[in-house]
């Protein structure tokens, strides 16, 4: 059964004027009333979208009837995971900065956004990220191992060495690998749901699952969020679009990135089921995933809009210094006002499950654990050098194939030129 | 000049954007596309093609132009895979060309269905779900439209692969058809044939065939092929070649050019429609010269990664080459066979001239201007013994 209002629409379509309606039987709008007052709708006469909220700043449940879904031990690891990110952010950064890897970006801020969402995914649910969801990565089950072969881009970066650091991915996670481009995928993200929808309905004993996509508020100023949003209301898609509304894309704030109210707002032009949440807190965003998952899943399939109101704590990158457009003090506010890890750390010693001992501990296990991860990814070779011709197509083609011989002799010419000791197999690869 | 009027009241005048042939024009008449042997008229000729397998040969064939040869591939690809898709702008009725005719009627609107209209959500939807496992064939309605997604196809598909690295994953399902070139009156936006920017991503397949039975094997196989394929239909021969096609399922290889006809003293390499052209021009140039001239056609058919092999050993034994395409010279696919005749050590020590460009000028396809602009017969005959020194 299509939704009630396509069925409508398509009647409308069908239907030629009735004489003396008082709705427009044009097919462009149904269910628009005539009128003969000349107003034009003001986006300031309509008030902001609410955000939704479930604990507040001290960690209080704002609505005290509130009943979590999760055992203390499971908000304990989602804790967890949230201290693993910005602990390793912390170590990492730092790594760029002695130049042992080339490039990072932390999401300091961002931590609840992401780990709660994704803690409302089942493990079949197909996600595609932006860059700054390490959280989602972390929560699914990516190793130590995995995050460090990638940022170092060793022999089992599953990416080959051939991307930037942070552009993880993981099939058996069933994570879509990031590419820089940004918005590119979020219609990818549409086009995922269609293939679930389709594959469910060609074979109704596979799970029900649904497609999530994370971008960020710039990156929804791209031509790829609308045309993708646009789509999957179309073709009635299970996907949920997850915005990371955190102030700033790069230098650029809120303000100059878009005048309407938020993302949010752009949700319903589309036909669309949205909602706010505050993003700095775990509970509202994974009560608010959990069920537009749900709503994803209704009607043969729909798709769904969820922005994350939260702040970028962090530079931008290891490539940015972000004092040179926001002041510190704005920073430092946040940091200490209003930052997801502590405030669901206050619910967790509220709870009486959490205290200062068990953080210091905690924080000490996980900065040892990804140490060792660092010094053995560090240490390890990196992939073969064939690397570069593989993967460009299924298999090598005759100018490939001539163009690895080309850099083999080369580099037989040219020993002292180039270092090939750190490559899986050397030159040898090359042939 | 372009006033109804004129045209109506005196026949002789020739409508500026007509294609028809000026009275006394003995090099630029019509492509006679009824009687010209790049086409397979008989069932004899489509079935004694030496690619197409055995079964296939010793099958039936059927009149079609070449929109039927595609829709009869999509129908066939759509019948046999369960995870191919049809969409794109306006395809649910039929397409504006007529290619994806009764295709819903027959598999369903959740399989064969209209986008709203936006390139890059048309190929990142299609990009997504070739990612999960579909293999879908995204309709862009003109190659000139294909701009919008060029981020899509540069950025993402073409790398969804060498990215995504031992995960596996890649797009290699995707197919994108687009009609391309003149048709006489396309202007700036009906015309392009943007195939030399595909070919320069590592990544893509770029595919152009030139007639209904090459449309339907070489479609196929893009659909099959496991790298995503960017699939262009010359629209001006959608109805006007019309040709035997096997019925039965086949594909043509990819990356494989094809000796249309033996010669000894120049080799032109050219794919797509221009083929017609260049047909005419040897014929009429050997015809001028008797049994001097023998010249070697060889259609390219897919762009790249490209059969060099093919035209190299054609230039070797030659020692002269022409190529030949419509769309602008500079940065072309010329430019790419040109430059990889002379490097070839082989192949360069047997050159006798220059390898030559005949090509589109670096300009827009002008509305008023495009046969002035797109190689004709008058262009290439007499280049031909000139080149070939006869």
């Amino acid at each position: 059964m299509p939704p009630a209002c396509l069925a409508l629409q398509r009647n409308a379509s069908s239907l030629s004027p009735k004489p003396d309606s008082d709705y427009v039987a044009f097919p462009g709008a149904i269910k628009s009333v005539f009128t003969n007052k000349l107003n034009f709708e003001v986006p300031c006469e309509y008030s902001a979208m609410p955000t939704y909220r479930v604990i507040d700043q001290h960690g209080v449940a704002v609505n005290p009837a509130f009943n979590p879904d999760l055992s203390d031990e499971g908000v304990i690891k989602l804790y967890k995971d949230m201290l693993t990110i910005s602990i390793m952010d912390i170590i990492m950064f730092d790594a760029q900065r002695q130049g042992r890897i080339s490039f990072y970006m932390v999401s300091s801020g961002e931590e609840a956004a992401c780990v709660g969402t994704a803690s409302a995914l089942t493990a079949d649910d197909v996600i595609f990220c932006q860059y700054r969801e390490q959280g989602v990565f972390q929560q699914r089950g990516f190793t130590l191992r995995e995050f460090m072969s990638q940022l170092f881009a060793n022999k089992y970066d599953m990416g080959g060495g051939r991307n930037m650091p942070v552009h993880y991915g993981s099939r058996r996670l069933n994570i879509h690998t990031i590419s820089s481009p940004l918005g590119t995928q979020i219609p990818h993200a549409a086009g995922a749901a269609y293939a679930i929808k389709i594959q469910r309905m060609q074979n109704p004993a596979a799970p029900p699952k649904i497609a999530a996509v994370y971008f960020g508020e710039g990156a929804a100023s791209e031509g790829d969020f609308h045309a993708a949003l646009n789509i999957a209301a179309t073709r009635s898609c299970p996907v949920v679009f997850i915005c990371r509304n955190n102030g700033y894309s790069i230098s650029t704030p809120a303000l100059e990135q878009y005048r309407g109210d938020g993302i949010a707002s752009r949700g319903l032009g589309y036909g669309m089921d949205t909602v706010r949440v505050d993003g700095n807190d775990l509970w509202a965003v994974r009560t608010a995933m959990k069920r537009a998952r749900e709503l994803a899943l209704q009607d043969g399939g729909k798709p769904v809009l969820l922005e994350c109101l939260t702040y970028r704590i962090g530079h931008h990158s290891t490539s940015d210094d972000s004092f040179a457009y926001r002041a510190k003090v704005e920073v430092e506010d946040w940091k200490r006002r209003d930052n997801p890890v502590s405030r669901l750390r206050k619910w967790l010693e509220a709870r009486g499950c959490w205290n200062d001992a068990r953080e210091k501990e905690t924080r000490a296990d996980i900065r040892k654990l990804i140490l060792k991860a660092f010094g053995d990814a560090e240490k390890e070779q990196k992939p073969p050098i064939r690397n570069l011709f593989e993967g460009v197509y299924e298999k090598l083609t005759p100018d490939l194939r001539a163009q690895m011989k080309q850099l083999r002799e080369h580099l037989d010419k040219y020993p002292e030129e180039y270092d090939v000791s750190e490559f899986d197999g050397g030159k040898d690869s090359l042939s | 000049m372009l006033r109804p009027v004129a045209v109506a009241t005196q026949p002789w005048h020739r409508s500026s954007y007509s294609t028809q042939a000026l009275v006394g024009a003995r090099l630029n008449v019509p492509i006679d596309y009824a009687t010209t042997p790049l086409l397979a008229h008989t069932a004899q000729a489509a079935l004694g093609q030496a690619e197409l397998p055995a079964a296939v040969r010793s099958g039936t064939t059927k009149r079609m132009n070449l929109f039927q040869a595609v829709n009869d591939a999509m129908a066939t690809a759509l019948g046999e895979d369960e995870s191919v898709l049809l969409f794109g702008e306006d395809i649910a009725f039929g397409g504006v060309f007529r290619c994806s005719m009764g295709l819903r009627d027959t598999f369903g609107d959740e399989r064969v269905f209209n986008t709203p209209l936006s390139e890059q959500g048309i190929l990142g939807f299609g990009i997504g779900l070739a990612a999960e496992g579909m293999r879908p064939i995204a309709e862009i309605q003109f190659a000139d439209y294909v701009f919008p997604a060029f981020d899509q196809l540069v950025n993402e598909a073409a790398k969804f692969r060498y990215r995504d690295g031992t995960n596996g994953r890649h797009v290699g399902g995707l197919t994108v058809r687009m009609p391309c070139g003149g048709v006489g009156h396309g202007a700036l936006y009906h015309s392009q044939s943007p195939e030399s920017l595909f070919a320069h991503i590592p990544g893509l397949r770029v595919v152009m065939p030139r007639s209904p039975l090459q449309a339907k094997g070489l479609l196929l196989a893009a659909i099959r092929c496991n790298d995503p394929v960017v699939f262009f239909e010359p629209k001006i021969l959608y109805r006007a070649a019309v040709e035997q096609v096997p019925t039965a399922p086949y594909t043509l290889p990819l990356s494989k050019a094809e000796v249309l006809k033996q010669g000894a003293h120049l080799t032109i390499v050219s794919y797509g429609q221009p083929l017609y052209t260049c047909l005419s021009a040897i014929r009429r140039a050997e015809e001028d010269l008797g049994a001097g001239l023998s010249i070697e056609l060889i259609d390219l058919r897919t762009i790249y990664p490209w059969d060099k092999e093919c035209v190299l050993q054609s230039v070797r034994k030659t020692g002269r080459c022409i190529v030949v395409h419509e769309s602008m010279i500079n940065q072309g696919v010329g430019a790419e066979v040109a430059a990889s005749i002379q490097e070839d050590p082989d192949t360069f020590v047997r050159l006798e001239a220059p390898v030559m460009r005949v090509a589109g000028w670096s300009t827009p396809n002008g509305l008023l201007y495009e046969r002035f602009n797109i190689p004709d017969v008058a262009t290439l005959t007499p280049i031909l013994p000139a080149v070939a020194n006869c």
